[in-house]
């Protein structure tokens, strides 16, 4: 029997056998285009999901675990004990359970206070300011009921002030942003799911003949859509990482503006750029591949066994 | 084995609408039998052997294809089924993108037979119907009567136990049809079953066999 040439041998069966022309009926061009955006817009929702979310515990953990508490006539006496009520109130906070530390302000630390209402100079205005005490507690969930009515006791007006309100407030929108932030991760996936069907459903057509002659040598439904959901996936992927290298320097320019939010200083984003990054967008950013190669393998399967059920 | 048993079918999703185009079909073939099936363009041949080679399901009455009762088999089990027929369209169906050697090695592919293990058989095949120095070649780079004889090479590449040709010897010359006849019926002599869709009332002289005749859907000798 003679022998093929070499260059015959060679084209006998080449690398990715395409038995059914899927290389030219799912380009790759438009599809992994689409996916890239689709990915693009997965890492900022999931970034602004992470940042929401950090924020949120950065306030609950910060201001939501603190307290102010306002003495008028701090240098006054005290009712019915020694020393000033400033004093008092002080003495009666560090003995309070659930307080891990109880501080009153210095003067200089009230005016920086009131600098960004008052200018400076504020110990020239000779207006009557209450002493301030910071306190912060153990925990931020602390319930400190009582401790109202036991200040006012020893140091009559005496305000305290929970940043409980403000910051739930804070966190409620902190939370509906993530909730924002999955809404549109969904929807992205959705889409992503949907431009792959419309892009698997157009190979079908296009491939349709081929498709039937395959099936009537003996395919199974299992073998034609592995086909298809090969290469959905490998285009799919293909996208994904390109959406993702495209996302990493917007990802981190944000994560550089976000910094004093995130109790960084703005060095920590010059000098080290990489490190701005939160640890689980590390680790988000190379699923986002994955999750599109997953997207695009499902889709491909499912679009590929509904459309060969309509033969024999 | 072959049986039809008041076999009817029509096309179409509309079903009451359409005219049968096959009806009150029944006639059985045994194991290993060779059928001629004969009849004016028209009659009914290819949606019969397309009944035969499980591209449609009959819309009524019992069909029973090598061993299996078409009508009620699972959808999942009719792909084993169609590995084991093969199939000479008179349209060829090649796949375009395929070269020679990737179209008639495609059956065994599907069948899941080891790369190493397929070389050798679809070299000898091509060998066989004289393509060998066509074996990188795609159908658009052939002639009818190649293309028809990479369709033959890779209908009957599995060893098929049942093989059916439709109009076969249409593109081929005398001496390439008479080579065609040698392989359906030496394929024949080792247990295949065996039917052919033909026009040349020369070949079915020359290879005297029984026959089915068709003529607007029926059976009108078998």
């Amino acid at each position: 029997m003679a022998r093929p040439s070499r260059r015959r041998r060679a084209l006998l069966r080449p690398a990715g056998f395409d038995e059914l022309g899927l290389r030219r009926a799912l380009s790759d061009r438009m599809l992994p285009f689409l996916v890239a955006a689709m990915a693009f817009l997965a890492a900022l929702a999931f970034a602004g999901a992470v940042g929401a979310a950090s924020l949120a515990h950065h306030w609950r953990e910060g201001a939501g675990a603190s307290l102010t508490v306002q003495v008028p006539h701090g240098e006054a006496p005290a009712t019915g004990q020694a020393g000033t009520r400033l004093a008092a109130v002080v003495a009666l906070l560090r003995g309070t359970p659930g307080i891990r530390e109880a501080r009153a302000l210095t003067d200089d630390e009230l005016a920086e206070l009131l600098r960004p209402w008052l200018g400076s100079g504020v110990e020239r205005l000779s207006l009557p300011l209450p002493a301030v005490v910071q306190v912060r507690l153990a925990d931020a969930s602390t319930e400190l009921g009582g401790l109202a009515p036991r200040l006012e006791a020893a140091a009559p007006g005496t305000l305290v002030e929970s940043h409980g309100v403000w910051i739930g407030r804070l966190t409620a929108l902190a939370r509906s942003l993530q909730a924002c932030a999955g809404v549109a991760l969904v929807v992205v996936a959705a889409v992503a799911s949907a431009v792959i069907a419309v892009a698997t459903r157009a190979g079908l057509a296009a491939r349709r003949e081929a498709i039937e002659i395959v099936h009537g040598l003996g395919a199974t439904d299992s073998y034609i859509a592995a086909r298809f959901a090969s290469r959905a996936t490998l285009l799919a992927g293909a996208g994904g990482l390109a959406g993702a290298v495209a996302a990493l320097p917007v990802l981190l320019e944000l994560a550089s503006l976000a910094t004093p939010f995130a109790g960084l200083q703005p060095d920590d984003a010059t000098q080290g750029g990489l490190g701005v990054l939160p640890p689980v967008l590390w680790l988000a950013l190379p699923g986002l591949p994955l999750a599109a190669a997953a997207i695009g393998f499902l889709t491909a399967q499912g679009t590929v066994r509904r459309w060969l059920r309509r033969l024999p | 084995m072959v049986r039809f048993e008041s076999v009817g079918l029509r096309y179409g999703q509309a079903a009451q609408a359409e005219p049968e185009v096959l009806q009150d079909l029944s006639f059985v073939i045994p194991e290993g039998g060779f059928r001629w099936l004969l009849g004016p363009s028209g009659a009914g041949k290819t949606s019969l052997l397309r009944l035969m080679y499980l591209a449609v399901r009959p819309t009524r009455g019992r069909l029973s294809i090598l061993g299996a009762d078409i009508e009620r088999a699972e959808r999942r089990a009719l792909p084993g089924l169609r590995r084991r027929i093969g199939v000479v369209f008179q349209d060829f169906r090649l796949l375009s993108h395929l070269s020679a050697y990737d179209n008639v090695a495609l059956p065994l592919r599907l069948a899941g037979r080891p790369e190493g293990q397929i070389r050798a058989d679809v070299m000898e095949m091509l060998r066989w119907v004289g393509l060998l120095d066509k074996l990188a070649a795609r159908p658009a780079q052939l002639s009818g009567g190649e293309q028809q004889r990479v369709a033959i090479a890779r209908a009957v590449i599995c060893r098929p136990r049942l093989l059916l040709a439709d109009e076969p010897t249409g593109n081929l010359d005398e001496v390439q049809a008479e080579r065609l006849m040698q392989l359906l019926k030496e394929m024949n002599r080792i247990g295949t079953t065996v039917v052919v869709a033909t026009h040349n009332d020369a070949m079915v002289a020359r290879h005297v066999a029984r026959s089915l005749r068709l003529d607007h859907g029926r059976l009108v000798s078998a």
